[in-house]
């Protein structure tokens, strides 16, 4: 047990290595999120909203691109990981290791959930210096389950989507495909009450509104704290259980062409 | 006695209509140095993935070092070494780094330090993978297999794609494996690879062993043949020398101007070099040029997959 346990940590330590090396990855899961926080609080403005007690406007703006960093720190880039490593051959070099699996998989799954805590700290950090968004006190709670529950659920996902991808090459063009649509109908950039209805509709069965609306609940003083999201969270691990099952039947350890 | 590293008994794999293996005998003692050769598509990376648990078998039995291998428990891995076909290293991490890494995967690696000098990169320790050579690069992949001290090493064409002076640097890594007491089975389709190297080598063409055995064992095996020729005029050869020749089992043939004596069995051939330079002396000819040519392993080889080829496409037509 006490072997597992140093097995897993050094693994992830490894894991994080590789990550913070690796320029693609750190520009789209780090970088990215950032600009885009940047450039939307000044298109759209970030004035003090009408009759909401000097709420401002990015306080909206912050859940979202917290969202959006959130799936790029597990799927998006779980996804890219696994299947550049897996097309490598390294994947299957460690399954021919005694390593158990299940430690492997793990690892790169707990490294996502440290670059997800990482970055969730400094969107928050940013939000209140640049543009005086303040979590409230009642909000964090449900905002840390949020944010765990989130993590694991798309790190599953990302895994899921690894093995629908068969080439580096198809990599980046497959995970965004599947995830910058869904950015759209999430309210991660924009909110969509006035967009038609089958693009709502899509918004409603993929999970990443679910947890753009769960983290605006904390963000919103009148609703933080209560009720706590349990819908939501239900939708997102709803999709997480989907991403487990997929993973342990069909997870590739070889290469594609093999 | 000691238990064999290996033991394959009838081994079959079909991928939904496709036979891949049709009945597979191995057998590969402890410390022994065994080459599978075989063209592509023979089945080789499918036995030999079998062998290290990546595949489930169709059927027959199969056991590395007493087990089998698609139901081991992980443990069975601490004795084991892989070095895939193709598999590049993680191009961000040091070689350090990823020494240390694969090391404690197992329960008693081998020291990095150790493994540095081994490989020689004591000075590129500090180095990411990415900046060391294509041949750097192999070497510390060859070398990751080994970090567990393993008692059996599965090399799937270890060479593929290497220049003459890195093979000849990895036959050297392999071949002091046999020191440390180590098994080695690799999978090649180069024959002088399987001839430097094994001890024993299984030729496998359309899913089956086809012959087995030493480098000689094999020539005898399938009996290629010696030739006996010299450079002379065919009127030289009489019938009455022909005939004797057939005596002994030989049969005379002609290419540019020399005389090519075929000898089918080996034991026939000394018999035949007395009848032909008794007749030399006789008739007051010289054997000028002679050569007593016995065939290359690649002669062999080529020889045993060509018959096997013209067997299997008899069978099917």
């Amino acid at each position: 047990m006490m072997r597992m346990v140093t097995q897993l940590r050094s693994q992830v330590g490894y894991d994080l290595l590789a990550f913070r090396r690796n320029p693609a990855a750190t520009f789209f899961t780090v970088v990215l999120p950032l600009i885009f926080l940047l450039l939307f609080t000044s298109i759209f403005g970030n004035e003090v909203l009408e009759g909401r007690e000097g709420l401002r406007a990015a306080t909206f703006c912050v859940p979202g691109i917290l969202a959006l960093a959130i799936v790029s720190a597990t799927t998006v880039n779980l996804a890219m990981t696994t299947v550049t490593r897996r097309e490598d051959g390294a994947l299957k070099r460690v399954r021919g290791t005694p390593l158990p699996p299940w430690i492997f998989v793990f690892a790169l799954a707990t490294a996502s959930l440290v670059i997800t805590a990482v970055m969730t700290a400094t969107m928050i950090a940013i939000g209140r210096v640049l543009f005086d968004v303040t979590l409230p006190l009642a909000g964090v709670p449900g905002l840390l389950i949020t944010v765990l529950v989130a993590a694991v659920a798309f790190s599953a996902m990302g895994l899921a989507l690894s093995v629908i991808i068969p080439s580096v090459e198809a990599a980046p063009a497959i995970t965004n495909a599947v995830v910058l649509p869904v950015y759209f109908v999430s309210d991660v950039f924009i909110v969509t009450d006035s967009t038609p209805r089958l693009l709502r509709v899509a918004g409603d069965v993929f999970p990443v509104r679910y947890l753009t609306q769960a983290l605006v609940r904390s963000f919103d003083p009148t609703t933080a704290g209560s009720p706590l999201p349990w819908d939501h969270w239900g939708v997102i691990v709803g999709w997480g259980v989907l991403g487990v099952v997929v993973v342990a039947r069909r997870f590739r350890w070889s290469p594609w062409g093999s | 006695m000691v238990p064999p590293a290996i033991v394959v008994e009838d081994l079959r794999k079909s991928y939904g209509r496709a036979d891949v293996l049709r009945g597979v005998d191995l057998r590969v003692e402890q410390g022994e140095i065994v080459a599978f050769l075989g063209p592509n598509g023979a089945g080789k990376t499918t036995t030999i993935e079998i062998l290290e648990g990546f595949r489930a078998a169709s059927s027959g039995r199969v056991e590395v070092l007493g087990t089998n291998p698609y139901k081991a428990p992980r443990a069975w891995r601490e004795d084991i070494g892989i070095v895939l076909q193709s598999s590049r290293p993680p191009r961000t991490l040091t070689v350090r780094e990823l020494l240390d890494m694969h090391g404690s995967y197992y329960r008693s690696p081998r020291s990095t330090a150790d493994v540095l000098a081994s490989i020689g990169l004591v000075e590129e320790a500090g180095q990411r993978i990415g900046r060391l050579s294509g041949g750097q690069q192999r070497r510390v992949d060859l070398e990751l297999a080994l970090i567990g001290d393993p008692r059996l090493v599965f090399l799937d064409e270890p060479t593929t794609g290497f220049d003459p002076t890195a093979r000849r640097e990895a036959w050297g890594m392999i071949a002091g494996l046999r020191d440390h007491g180590c098994t080695v089975f690799l999978t090649t389709h180069y024959l002088d690879e399987a001839q430097y190297l094994a001890d024993n080598i299984a030729v496998i063409s359309s899913g089956r062993i086809i012959a087995r055995g030493t480098t000689d064992e094999l020539a005898v095996q399938i009996q290629v043949g010696t030739t006996v020729s010299w450079l002379a005029e065919p009127e030289v050869v009489t019938g009455e020398l022909r005939a004797l020749l057939a005596q002994a089992g030989a049969e005379v043939g002609f290419s540019a101007r020399r005389v090519d004596v075929h000898v089918g069995d080996q034991e026939s051939v000394a018999r035949v070099l007395h009848e032909l330079t008794g007749a030399a002396l006789v008739g007051g000819w010289s054997l000028s040029d002679l050569r007593v040519h016995r065939p290359t392993l690649e002669e062999t080889y080529l020889a045993l997959i060509e018959a096997d080829t013209d067997t299997v496409n008899g069978v099917t037509r």
